[in-house]
């Protein structure tokens, strides 16, 4: 017995039972098109996570209080006031791994120019903040140290800012706008950055030297958290072990204390919400290995059923010559080319259905080679292993009772 | 002609059910020489299945000699049997026993397609000789469901033929089948015995065995009778002479 032979022969069998044959498929396509489409969803929204947040900065470090016991109380970060202009002057001078450092004090409220107003909130930086954050100035110019040192009332602003605050489309730079009844002169338009994933307008912001802040608006000493950027992304580490020991020394902590504060890394974020993509992909994707699992059932089902109704057949196929081992051949091979051709299309339309979900519903997808190959591997060892008992069933029947079958 | 096809001596087969033995053969031995006509009588119960199971390869003796076409059967596998009844057998059943939903030239074909040794061009023609021998060459792509009974039958005859076999089994080839197609189907093994083809036909039906021409009786597993037709009758006589009905 040849392998064209046992082919065309399941093939034969197949094609006497075409709507059974193709709701069996159903089962498969089904499961291999929502493993494909659940993989591409999660991969793709890992992948533009990553892209985001390295586009704020892969080199970027976060510095912020840690909240901390007052009596007892765990306060509230906000209101801590740990970190002062001092600890960023500290970092910027004491720590070799720290490229740039920028302070961050930051207001919310409505900002108003001429009849318009816009709430939104203004960040006090300085200088280096534009390097940390991987932003940039589309026109006119970021303000200088002596504009930081005289607390001098400039801002830059970004897009959605001037969308809705210049509706005539006129440039804003040298026009006077007022946060909190304080009159700030745009110098500067901020390049578009756009959503990033987390439904944030990254152009809806002002940039305005730290000092004017924590003077003219917020009238503190400290500042609220410390951008710094790393020399480069492998220094990240490096650079959060410098700048904890110089916070904990400026700061006065025993040993036993904990940190007042808190650094965190760029790479160390994107690692997190990995982490968290991930896990949703695995989840996604084992609720659709689960009807892979159930279609692969459907066929040990279909296949149970045939071998019965085709008893007689299977009497005959042995009375003319046809071998245990022809016979469980036969029965395989119907299953694994069920499951291979359901695989085949169901990978079509996984794919498919991935393209289809980033143009309608805007999502990032990204199909994987290997989700393909890994799927159509699986599909075989479906069609292998759910048809294996039911081929064994048939090659043992007795060809004199099976002929004898009613 | 006078090559022995089928020698059987002492052949016993016994079945257990439950606790008890069932005596089924109780030593039958015979010969059948090429191109001869045997048909095997017997009531139900007599061992007629059982012998017939034994001569198609599918059942193997408890003790006794069967040797087909020279081969001696005891010796073989499960696989071999296989390739024996593929090669030296052809079967033809009392339900026809065709593939639904497949043309008459693919049920034809089927069992060249379990022997590697025949090319798909070669299957086809060789199905293609089998339909004309019967008659149905112009039947080729219609399926079971599509043609009667004896046509069905001779679909089933020209699968038998298809791989030439030494010998074609029947198995109440025409209890199936009203009087007018059983002598049809009859009328062709009687040609096909002309032709040279061996046949083996298991009946309870006395005027069939009145076509053959030779008979045995089996009764409680003994043969009680082993005698040749005296003036073999031919089924075309009765097809001429069968009553018209006036209605």
């Amino acid at each position: 017995m040849n392998v064209t032979n046992l082919t065309k022969i399941a093939l034969m069998a197949m094609a006497r039972n075409k709507m059974r044959t193709f709701l069996t498929m159903l089962g498969i396509i089904i499961g291999v098109a929502s493993v494909i489409a659940m993989l591409a969803i999660g991969q793709g929204s890992k992948k533009s996570i990553q892209a985001e947040l390295s586009s704020m900065g892969t080199n970027m470090l976060f510095i912020r209080p840690n909240s901390d016991m007052q009596g007892g109380v765990r306060m509230d970060m906000s209101s801590m006031q740990s970190l002062k202009i001092e600890d960023a002057k500290l970092i910027e001078k004491s720590c070799p791994s720290v490229a740039a450092v920028s302070p961050l004090v930051s207001s919310n409220g409505q900002v108003i120019s001429g009849g318009k107003n816009w709430p939104t909130s203004i960040q006090g930086v300085s200088s280096s903040f534009l390097s940390i954050r991987n932003i940039s100035v589309k026109d006119g110019v970021m303000f200088s140290d002596q504009d930081v040192l005289r607390a001098n009332k400039v801002c830059l602003v970004g897009k959605t800012v001037i969308t809705n605050l210049f509706t005539d489309g006129s440039s804003p730079i040298g026009k006077t706008i007022r946060f909190k009844g304080i009159p700030f002169i745009v110098i500067g338009v901020l390049s578009e950055k756009g959503q990033n994933n987390f439904g944030q307008d990254q152009d809806d912001i002002i940039l305005a030297p730290y000092t004017t802040i924590q003077k003219r608006v917020l009238a503190i000493q400290h500042v609220q958290s410390i951008y710094a950027s790393a020399i480069n992304e492998n220094a990240s580490t490096q650079a959060i072990a410098e700048i904890t020991k110089a916070l904990r020394a400026s700061h006065k902590l025993k040993d036993s204390d904990d940190d007042d504060f808190e650094v965190r890394s760029q790479s160390e974020m994107i690692k997190t919400f990995s982490s968290v993509t991930d896990m949703l992909t695995a989840l996604l994707a084992s609720v659709a290995a689960i009807s892979l699992v159930v279609g692969g059932i459907g066929i040990m089902n279909i296949m149970f059923v045939s071998v019965t109704e085709r008893t007689r057949e299977i009497g005959l196929r042995m009375a003319i010559g046809g071998r245990e081992i022809d016979i469980m051949f036969q029965f395989l091979l119907e299953a694994v080319i069920i499951s291979l051709v359901g695989g085949i299309i169901g990978i079509i339309l996984g794919v498919l259905a991935s393209a289809g979900v980033s143009t309608i519903m805007n999502w990032p997808t990204s199909v994987s080679s290997m989700s393909i190959v890994l799927s159509f591997l699986v599909c075989v060892a479906t069609g292998v292993f759910f048809g294996w008992y039911p081929a064994r069933k048939a090659s043992y029947l007795d060809p004199i009772e099976a002929l004898r079958y009613e | 002609m006078d090559e022995i096809i089928i020698k059987i001596e002492n052949l016993k087969r016994d079945f257990l059910v439950g606790s008890e033995t069932v005596r089924a053969l109780r030593g039958v031995s015979f010969e059948l020489k090429k191109g001869e006509f045997l048909t095997i009588m017997g009531a139900s119960g007599s061992g007629k299945s059982t012998l017939l199971n034994i001569l198609g390869c599918l059942d193997k003796p408890t003790s006794g000699n069967y040797f087909l076409d020279g081969v001696h059967m005891a010796s073989l596998s499960k696989n071999d049997l296989a390739r024996l009844r593929n090669h030296k057998i052809g079967f033809v059943f009392q339900s026809f026993n065709l593939l639904p939903r497949t043309s008459a030239l693919e049920n034809v074909e089927l069992p060249l397609l379990y022997n590697s040794k025949v090319s798909s061009k070669e299957r086809k023609e060789r199905a293609l000789e089998a339909l004309k021998a019967v008659d149905l060459i112009d039947r080729m792509g219609h399926t079971p469901s599509q043609l009667s009974g004896g046509q069905q039958q001779r679909v089933a005859i020209a699968r038998a033929l298809v791989n030439d076999p030494v010998m074609i089994l029947a198995d109440e080839a025409t209890g199936n089948l009203d009087s007018k197609t059983s002598y049809e189907v009859m009328d062709l093994f009687q040609s096909l015995n002309q032709k040279g083809k061996t046949i083996v036909f298991v009946t309870h039906e006395p005027d069939i065995a009145t076509l053959s021409k030779r008979t045995i009786t089996l009764r409680d597993g003994h043969i009680i009778k082993d005698s040749p037709v005296e003036n073999q009758k031919l089924a075309k006589w009765f097809l001429e002479n069968l009553p018209v009905n006036g209605d």
